[in-house]
């Protein structure tokens, strides 16, 4: 059994980072895709994560939304979401309480995921209604509100299927932020579009990023993007962050062979 | 005996038992689509117990006779105390036993939903009920349609078997007929269209709007 007493049961004070991952250990099987890793993202911060394939980019996003963690825990917003507190100590978190400490976090995916029953809007008033249990009316309008803010207005009543992947997408970034996250999570969101249609997706993060103080990790291989829009990037190599600085120091000046190997290796493919 | 005499003097006597038939048909419907999700459910559980239960539940009703098991429900159970009317005995089998087949269908309609679709609810932090109810089963069942079909055709068959503890269905009349009559070929010609008919002019014309329903619900028509 892990000796959790070195972890503290919250994370307080104004120095406090929205997301930790404190020493955290992610197995699959016998592989191990993370050992002992550690990142923090402050409140309102974006942080982009790049790296080669298979290096662990996915896992650290989906270890705070969708799956359990071996060692180590995970902090969201001052409490942790790894694990919950019982009679002063740390155990592993229930699936309830798992689903309920993960409410504040909201994710996109590359293949965007929306309910393909649903229209646009219904995709966007699932979660308020369902889950937040806010009116149809109240739900309604903030779901249009947002399909606003990410271009979809027009598109509202349309299934998923009717729509491309842009659009697809920007319905599906909507969705999330109808829950009305602190932190967002995307990964590689414009990984399964068309050339050009990114631009439209990208657009939209550019968007969150300059009017909402959300906190953002985010996936992608685009690095003229990564460099716009980071305040900071980190670089995976074999499930370690191999190296992390502001976009100018990472890009403009990489300190480790491999960072310097794929930013070359990146350029070149184009 | 012409064709046409023939059916006005045993026609009523056959559409009376068509009508039973059809009683029996949409009861048995019912109780397989209840016993289908239920021990579909059961069997993708976590549960060992519940999984248990289903798997041993659709063993036995897939792995014996529809016909062993009616003269079980009928026979056998009145001397554990379970004494159920001929009617219900009927359709209780034949939902019973179709509902295991079902149960394979609503397992495999869930299995084929892509995980994206589990991952994408669970981020809205939607409760295991409501994720399955809202977002699941309602692709879950557009997957299993088409299979659902050939189910209820097999269902409308089955049915025919209640005959034989002597509930009055359209074969049961029909057998009654032809021992008054020895008229074999009218008769049970008769029956044979009668179930043609049910099966490809109402249960399969009935599914396939059923399925364009839901796909034009999904926007995919
Ligand atoms: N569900 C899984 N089961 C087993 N191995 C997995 C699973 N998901 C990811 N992996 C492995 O974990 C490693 C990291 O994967 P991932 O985080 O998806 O990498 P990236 O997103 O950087 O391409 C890879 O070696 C991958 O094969
Ligand atoms: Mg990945």
């Amino acid at each position: 059994m892990e000796d959790l007493s070195r972890f503290p049961l919250r994370l307080e004070g104004p120095d406090a980072p929205m997301v930790r991952f404190d020493h955290v250990t992610k197995r699959y099987g016998d592989l191990v895709v993370l050992e002992d890793f550690c990142l923090d993202v402050a409140e309102g911060e974006m942080v982009t994560v790049i790296g080669p394939s298979g290096s662990g980019k996915t896992t650290v996003l989906r270890i705070l939304m969708l799956e359990r963690i071996q060692e180590g825990v995970i902090y969201v917003d001052g409490a942790p979401i790894s694990h919950m507190e019982k009679k002063g100590r740390l155990v592993p978190a229930s699936e309830r309480y798992l689903r309920r400490a993960r409410e504040p976090i909201g994710m996109c995916f590359q293949h965007f995921n929306l309910f393909p029953h649903m229209t646009a809007i219904q995709n966007c008033m699932e979660g308020p209604v369902q889950v937040l249990g806010l009116s149809r009316q109240d739900a309604r309008e903030r779901a249009e509100e947002l399909l606003e803010m990410v271009g979809m207005i027009e598109k509202k009543d349309e299934h998923p299927s009717r729509l491309s992947g842009g659009q697809q997408q920007r319905v599906a970034i909507a969705r999330a932020l109808a829950m009305r996250p602190k932190v967002m999570l995307f990964d590689e969101v414009t990984s399964a579009l068309d050339p050009e249609v990114i631009g439209e997706v990208t657009e939209v993060i550019r968007k969150l990023v300059h009017e909402h103080r959300l906190t953002m990790l985010m996936v992608t291989h685009q690095m003229g993007f990564a460099a716009d829009i980071s305040d900071r990037v980190c670089f995976f190599y074999g499930g370690r962050i191999e190296e992390q600085g502001t976009p100018e120091e990472l890009f403009g000046n990489p300190q480790k062979e491999r960072t310097q190997q794929f930013l070359s290796a990146v350029k070149s493919a184009g | 005996m012409s064709y046409t005499e023939f059916l006005a003097e045993h026609g009523p006597r056959l559409l009376d038992g068509t009508l039973v038939t059809a009683a029996q048909f949409f009861l048995a419907t019912a109780l397989a689509i209840a016993v289908a999700l239920v021990m579909g459910l059961m069997k993708l559980s976590d549960n060992w117990l519940l999984k248990g239960v289903s798997v041993v539940y659709i063993e036995i009703f897939r792995g014996t006779s529809l016909l062993v098991q009616l003269y079980w429900i009928f026979f056998v159970l009145p001397l554990f105390g379970v004494t159920l009317e001929k009617f219900t005995a009927g359709f209780v089998a034949v939902g019973m036993n179709l509902g295991a087949y079902g149960a394979e269908l609503v397992r495999g309609g869930i299995l084929a939903v892509p995980k994206g679709q589990w991952e994408a609810a669970y981020s809205l932090s939607m409760s295991p009920a409501r994720r399955m109810w809202r977002i699941i089963l309602p692709q879950a069942l557009l997957n299993m349609l088409p299979a659902w079909g050939n189910l209820l055709i097999e269902l409308l068959k089955g049915t025919a078997l209640v005959a034989l503890i002597s509930v009055a269905d359209l074969m049961f009349e029909a057998r009654q007929v032809n021992s008054a009559t020895y008229l074999s070929a009218q008769t049970f010609g008769t029956a044979l269209i009668i179930y043609y008919v049910f099966s490809r002019f109402l249960i399969t014309p009935f599914m396939r709007w059923l399925e364009l329903v839901m796909r034009r619900k999904m926007g995919r028509a």
